[in-house]
């Protein structure tokens, strides 16, 4: 009797573990997904940024004198920053929808989802980071700081401010996206543990 | 950061400044005050309550609030002391090289509180979910 109880529990657990998995099994790589285009379409946005302008500074005569300024993103470390935490996020994003699906073949030790977990951890806090150093540049760029006598720079190269501020709203929606994920995972790898834990005790 | 202060005479113009001419120091004012209340109120918590997963929750969203304010700090401070040519931004820790140094020190304590908060982060993960044992025993 005993034996025939431990054959069919697997039986059973198979036909309700499918039922279970398919129902939340599509929300993380989903939202991994969303996240991934963010960060790229941010990277992307802010790594093309560049703007010229000819402007006309003096008359000598009546020939005009024109210079051109050209804004780019590199001018500013805050923005160079912003590049290649971006990059690093929406490459970390890709690589972990890929690791989600493929982990079970490598995984002998179950420290998968642990490492999966505190990398999600890691991006989330270095993208913050970024966002708001790249949002704070923005902000003084678009408003000037009178106090330090350094002029606003938003009403000459609009095109190049529009597409900074799209750039980072961009990745504003990716760092939402990145810590629900992270808070997911994280109430999952719970789950799972607690699970163990259960099975341990009650098979002892 | 709240008593740098320093005034400077630049071309008979007087000129002040001060942590709340910048709205980036007073986001890392105001973040660095709610995370040692935070951290203040937290002591009195024992380690292993049953409020846990909302601490951690709570512990993760300061500690992501303080890297970005000291982040954004770090980005305005850089230009202030190193100015940016192509804006035409000339640096000012020339003329105010108190308040400068001041504020290097603030961002420098804003800096290791960041640090520690995320070590703070990965222990009280640890604390709630045994996570650094491998599954199979």
């Amino acid at each position: 009797m005993a034996s025939e109880g431990v054959e069919k529990l697997p039986e059973v657990g198979h036909e309700q573990v499918p039922v279970v998995r398919s129902k939340v099994d599509w929300l993380v790589p989903v939202l991994r997904l969303l996240a991934f285009f963010a960060t790229l379409s941010a990277t992307l946005v802010m790594a093309l940024n560049k703007e010229t302008k000819t402007i006309v500074v003096a008359t000598i005569g009546t020939v005009p004198i024109q210079a051109t300024l050209t804004a780019k993103f590199q001018h500013t470390p805050a923005f160079v920053f912003f590049v290649v935490v971006n990059g690093n996020a929406s490459l970390h994003n890709l690589l972990m929808l890929v690791v989600n699906f493929v982990w079970k073949k490598f995984d002998s030790k179950g420290l998968v989802p642990l490492a999966i977990a505190s990398l999600d951890l890691m991006n989330v806090v270095i993208v913050s980071g970024g966002v708001s150093a790249a949002a704070f540049m923005g902000q003084l760029g678009r408003d000037g700081n009178s106090h330090a006598r350094w002029n606003k720079i938003c009403d000459k190269f609009e095109t190049y401010c529009n597409h900074g501020s799209g750039a980072i709203i961009a990745s504003f929606i990716g760092l939402t996206l990145m810590i629900s994920i992270s808070t997911i995972s994280l109430v999952r790898l719970r789950n799972t543990y607690n699970k163990i834990v259960l099975n341990s005790s009650v098979g002892v | 950061m709240i008593t740098s202060r320093d005034t400077a005479d630049v071309l008979s113009m007087k000129f002040e400044a001060k942590f709340s001419n910048s709205p980036t120091f007073e986001y890392f004012v105001i973040m660095n005050a709610i995370a040692s209340g935070y951290t203040l109120i937290l002591l009195f918590f024992p380690a292993k309550s049953s409020c846990g997963h909302f601490i951690l929750v709570l512990d993760l969203i300061i500690a992501l609030l303080l890297d970005s304010s000291i982040s954004a700090c770090l980005a305005i401070g850089q230009v202030g002391k190193k100015g940016n040519s192509h804006a035409g931004w000339l640096p000012i820790c020339g003329q105010v090289p108190k308040f400068c140094d001041h504020v290097t020190g603030a961002l420098i304590s804003g800096f290791v509180a960041a640090i520690i908060y995320f070590l703070i982060l990965l222990y009280s993960l640890h604390n709630l979910m045994n996570l650094f044992t491998t599954s199979q025993d």
